[in-house]
């Protein structure tokens, strides 16, 4: 049994590390656009950004002043049993997320869309969102908070299976050059693209493809990860690098989701996880014992499958 | 590569000392400044509501931030780290804002269009900076020595309030917009706008399209 005092203590660690702490994927990737970068202006900002996550951690405060829409990602094994069940569970992390907005401080982003009433702890309705998944033959639960700016850099677009793979970097380039410019995508960015499901699973797809993957990984069909690789490229080579100066730093990595869609369409999204790329995520053990990791590990075999039923790989299955 | 051009600028900020102010130099700020986004706009110009206090109290360089900031039980202030929110939201109450206010600089994120800066900047003898990256948070919260005063908290909430900071070396930001009106985010666009063509190469158009939709990609979304 996973005691709701170590869920609740471990979200709260997770709250101010997401905040404070550029994640390592992310800052070797942008020292790679440092070192590439030829553009003055974007390099200035890149040197700059890159003093910004030292005194972030040397002075353990918020590395952007916006510090994004916090939300949770809940991955739950299947033997995991939480005291108090899934309603304390989520009561601990909207606790959580209303506490660390006061200590660490976070800036009070939440307010009721028309009333505008801010109740200055992030916590409203429907916030902060919490997402779940499943694991297979595990007794523990994991924890990723993900700290995203709100408002640029992503899009949606109803595409259709005529429009290909042209259409698809057709709808990439238009986001990344409209939400480029002045840098409004505060890039360079982890750029993720949701393809198919229904037109909100495209979007949950993109949204967690640029959150909840690293940078370096590959998606496993050969395809979409030389699509990745294609669209990474291209992004760079746009001319356009940090705060939309001339430059070549675009794009840290792009990683893109798949889910079954409609047969007649091919809905997809575009993400932008920003200079701030702000997530932190924890195992919890039946024990309680946190285990503290920035790779969220979101994106298994078991939530990528195609078949009715599901059945453990061959190599996992003979250990 | 280049060393940028860096000046140190006192505020209140002299119009002599903006007039040597060239884009794409880099600046750091000591003096006074204060926040004020929407909810200020909103209340100050259209709500008739004026300034929350006089021109001394605030300073005369308006942020477009809301900071990290936690209001203690001993009502001291704890400030962690600022950034700047996109200013092109705001244009629309910068007329009556200038006058209202007094300042002559605007700090933000991404700027706002050469066509603003010339109707509105222009004839107010203001510049604009922007924040680089977006955004160095941390480093412009160490240059914040202390929070002066804070308007409007109860009416407008921690992130809209006025807070009103002083500060010693505060930066870094760019000048984006010098006293003429010109722009560096415009003069950038305009340099990478020819080789965009090419990347669309071979491309045709989305088989669904939008109403109000443009293929000229030298436009801009703000």
């Amino acid at each position: 049994m996973i005691s709701i005092s170590s869920v609740q203590r471990t979200a709260e660690e997770l709250m101010a590390k997401a905040a404070i702490e550029i994640p390592d994927d992310y800052l070797a990737g942008l020292r790679k656009c440092a070192d590439t970068e030829k553009g003055d202006l974007s390099a200035f900002v890149i040197k700059a950004m890159l003093e910004n996550y030292d005194a972030a951690k040397e002075d353990r405060r918020a590395m952007c002043g916006d510090t994004g829409l916090p939300r949770w990602y809940v991955k739950i094994g299947n033997e995991a049993r939480i005291e108090g069940g899934p309603v304390a569970l989520e009561a601990a992390l909207r606790r959580a997320t209303a506490r660390a907005t006061t200590d660490v401080p976070l800036r009070p982003n939440r307010v009721h869309p028309l009333w505008r009433t801010d109740h200055n702890n992030n916590v409203g309705i429907g916030a902060p969102e919490i997402e779940y998944a499943f694991h297979p033959d595990a007794d523990w639960i994991e924890l990723t908070t993900v700290h995203k700016g709100g408002l640029f850099g992503s899009d949606y677009r109803m595409l259709f299976p005529g429009d290909g793979i042209d259409g698809i970097k057709r709808f990439y380039l238009d986001t990344l050059i409209g939400f480029g410019k002045r840098g409004l995508a505060c890039q360079p960015a982890i750029v993720g693209v949701g393809l198919g499901g229904s037109k909100d699973t495209s979007m949950v797809l993109g949204k967690q493809a640029s959150c909840l993957r690293v940078v370096g990984s590959r998606n496993p069909d050969p395809k979409i990860a030389a699509l990745e690789e294609e669209l990474k490229e291209l992004g760079n080579s746009i001319g356009m690098g940090a705060m939309g100066f001339i430059g070549s730093s675009m794009v840290i990595d792009c990683h893109i989701e798949v889910g079954y869609c409609h047969t007649g369409g091919m809905p997809m999204s575009v993400h932008m996880f920003c200079l701030s790329s702000r997530r932190a995520c924890a195992r919890i053990l039946a024990d309680g014992r946190p285990q503290f990791r920035t790779d969220p590990m979101w994106f298994t075999d078991y939530m990528r499958r195609e078949t009715v039923e599901w059945e453990r790989p061959a190599a996992e299955a003979a250990e | 590569m280049a060393e940028l051009n860096t000046v140190h600028l006192t505020l209140p900020a002299a119009t002599d000392d903006l007039r040597k102010l060239q884009i794409g130099t880099v600046a750091y700020l000591s003096g006074r400044i204060f926040t004020a986004r929407e909810g200020v706009y909103k209340r100050a110009i259209e709500d008739g509501a004026g300034m929350p206090a006089a021109r001394d109290a605030l300073g005369l360089a308006n942020f477009h931030c809301s900071p990290a900031a936690t209001v203690n039980a001993d009502g001291s202030y704890t400030v962690g780290a600022v950034t700047a929110t996109a200013s092109f939201r705001f244009a629309q109450w910068l007329d009556g804002w200038f006058q209202l206010s007094g300042c002559n600089v605007i700090i933000g994120k991404g700027g706002m269009t050469s066509e603003v800066y010339r109707k509105s900047f222009v004839p107010n003898h203001a510049i604009y900076l922007t924040t680089v990256g977006y955004g160095t948070g941390a480093l412009l919260g160490r240059g914040i020595k202390r929070v002066a005063g804070v308007y409007w908290l109860e009416e407008l909430g921690l992130a809209q309030a006025v807070w009103v900071l002083d500060v010693d070396k505060f930066g870094p930001f760019l000048v984006e917009s010098d006293l003429a009106g010109n722009s560096l985010f415009e003069r950038e666009n305009a340099k990478i706008a020819p080789g965009l063509a090419k990347l669309y190469a071979g491309t045709k158009p989305a088989t669904l399209r939008r109403y109000g939709e443009t293929d000229d990609k030298t436009e801009e979304v703000i």
